[in-house]
């Protein structure tokens, strides 16, 4: 997993913005340009937290410090 | 009545009241004169007796610590024992409701604290102490090490709620700060992968119990520290174990545990043994879970809600933007309406239209006077005919013209010997030659 994600917006804050779009745009007194910019702009985020979702895979790992405080992650299983 | 006592049996005082009244005429005989002595029964003396413990503050709430003997549970669920040291022993009972959440089970020769209130069992006449809580001596110390350290912490305003993190909706990555072997890990996983299978957890195995746990768990959140600054983020902590006795639980009542907890930069969920558990670890998180599954319930969103979530919002966006694109076209029609009446062409148009009514109504009045003229031309056609000389010919008249000029013949003198003339008769006409011609002579 990359650390930085390169829209530089976490899917919480994709979200967020979502709603606030659904909400401004259930108001309805915006300019239409603005409107239609505003709907492009959330279905944009729409794909954006669907892509988010399933490129998200689940992975369990687990830390090791080493001696000099050197960290290793590796994958983790659980004993049965 | 104390001075009932002073150098006189019971006896002595019975035969005292009957039959030696008058030798003793001491003050101390004066004042039993008057007050009459009380004889009172065993009920009332032991009530007495009660009373006066029920009243000692020492007695109402005593921590006592001994050792167990004579342990006996009947099927009442009532537990009846004695506390014993070496000089002495102190009979005690501890009803059901009081010992049914009991964490141990106390055996004979147990080294016990029980706190509790003295008082006596009238029935028997004995004094007992009847017991509210029992602990294993140890435990008392920490009992007591807890409640230092929660009023010293808390007063340093480590549990104030302006310290506490928010706890992120969409965590990413989480790390999880527990023994890799225990049932906290096992449904952690579970849960978590059931509920929002997109996360990445990071485990840092710990011991949980024993020596060692402190210091491993401090050192735990330290490296998650280390790698969310420098490796990569961790959005939020899970530290915890399961259930376990009060000593198992200890390594979440260190306060090196609890500064580091507080000290962590990612926020931080504690997760330690069951509900009824709380441990200094659980008042200085950012967040309280009851147990390690809870905690795996509060981490991670509900990936179905999430689900849902974002296609109603799409739907709902949807939504809103067709009714913003609805709004909108009203409102251009509106103006387009108001716009046109304003247009100049419009108002040409409108004259086109006046002018086109007018040239109607012109029309039609013109016709009706072409009619009306028409009419009279009629009538006055009539007139004409009657007065026209053609008129005449019908009467036997006949006109006569010379050819091949057509004039009209009025004279004799008009015509010559020899001109053709035309004869016009009422059904045709005939042409014929001038023989000859008369004067006729001038009227006077």
């Amino acid at each position: 997993m990359e650390e930085k994600e390169g829209e530089g917006i976490t899917f919480e804050e994709a979200m967020k913005k979502l709603e606030s779009i659904v909400e401004t745009l259930g108001e309805g007194n915006l300019p239409l340009d603005d409107s239609l910019k505003m709907f492009e702009e959330g279905m944009e985020l729409c794909k954006f937290c669907n892509k988010k979702l399933d490129e998200a895979e689940y992975k369990v790992e687990k830390l090791m410090e080493r001696e000099g405080g050197e960290i290793s992650v590796e994958k983790f299983e659980m004993e049965e | 009545m104390g001075k009932l006592r002073k150098g006189i049996t019971l006896t002595d005082f019975l035969h005292l009241k009957t039959d030696e009244r008058e030798e003793h005429v001491t003050a101390e005989e004066e004042m039993e004169e008057k007050e009459t002595p009380r004889i009172f029964t065993v009920q009332e003396i032991t009530r007495h007796i009660r009373e006066r413990l029920d009243e000692d503050e020492i007695l109402s709430d005593v921590y006592v610590k001994g050792e167990l003997s004579n342990l006996s549970q009947p099927t009442s669920g009532h537990l009846y024992f004695t506390l014993k040291d070496n000089f002495s022993e102190l009979r005690c009972v501890m009803f059901r409701e009081k010992n049914i959440g009991l964490r141990f089970t106390p055996e004979d020769g147990m080294s016990v604290i029980v706190r509790g209130h003295i008082s006596v069992y009238e029935k028997r006449g004995n004094y007992q102490l009847y017991v509210e809580e029992i602990q294993e001596e140890g435990i008392g110390a920490l009992y007591r090490a807890f409640e230092q350290l929660k009023k010293k912490l808390r007063e340093e305003g480590l549990f104030d709620i302006a310290y506490k993190k928010p706890i992120p909706s969409f965590p990413r990555r989480i790390g999880i700060i527990t023994s890799p072997t225990g049932a906290a890990i096992r449904d952690i996983l579970n849960i978590t992968k059931r509920r929002f299978p997109h996360v990445h957890i990071l485990l840092a195995p710990v011991a949980v119990q024993g020596e060692e746990a402190p210091w491993q768990i401090v050192n735990a959140i330290r490296v998650m520290n280390r790698v969310n600054a420098e490796l990569m983020k961790i959005d939020v902590l899970v530290v915890g174990r399961g259930g376990g006795s009060i000593e198992e639980l200890w390594a979440f009542n260190e306060e090196m545990v609890a500064r580091e907890i507080f000290s962590s930069e990612i926020p931080v969920i504690s997760a330690v043994g069951h509900e009824t558990d709380f441990t200094i670890a659980d008042f200085v998180a950012d967040k309280r879970a009851a147990t390690p599954s809870e905690a795996a319930e509060l981490v991670v969103p509900d990936n179905r809600e999430i689900e849902r979530n974002l296609s109603s919002l799409e739907l709902r966006m949807r939504q809103n933007v067709f009714k913003a694109v609805e709004f909108h076209r009203r409102k251009l029609e509106s103006m387009e309406k108001n716009i046109l009446f304003r247009k100049p062409t419009e108002r040409i148009n409108q004259y086109r239209q006046t002018v086109d009514e007018i040239k109607r109504s012109m029309l039609a009045e013109i016709s009706h006077l072409v009619a009306l003229h028409k009419k009279s031309l009629q009538v006055l056609t009539g007139k004409l005919d009657a007065l026209s000389p053609l008129a005449i010919l019908d009467r036997g008249y006949c006109i006569c013209s010379r050819l091949p000029e057509g004039k009209v013949v009025r004279s004799v003198e008009d015509i010559s010997v020899g001109d053709a003339l035309k004869i016009l008769f009422g059904d045709g006409e005939a042409v014929s030659e001038v023989k000859a011609k008369l004067q006729k002579e001038e009227k006077v």
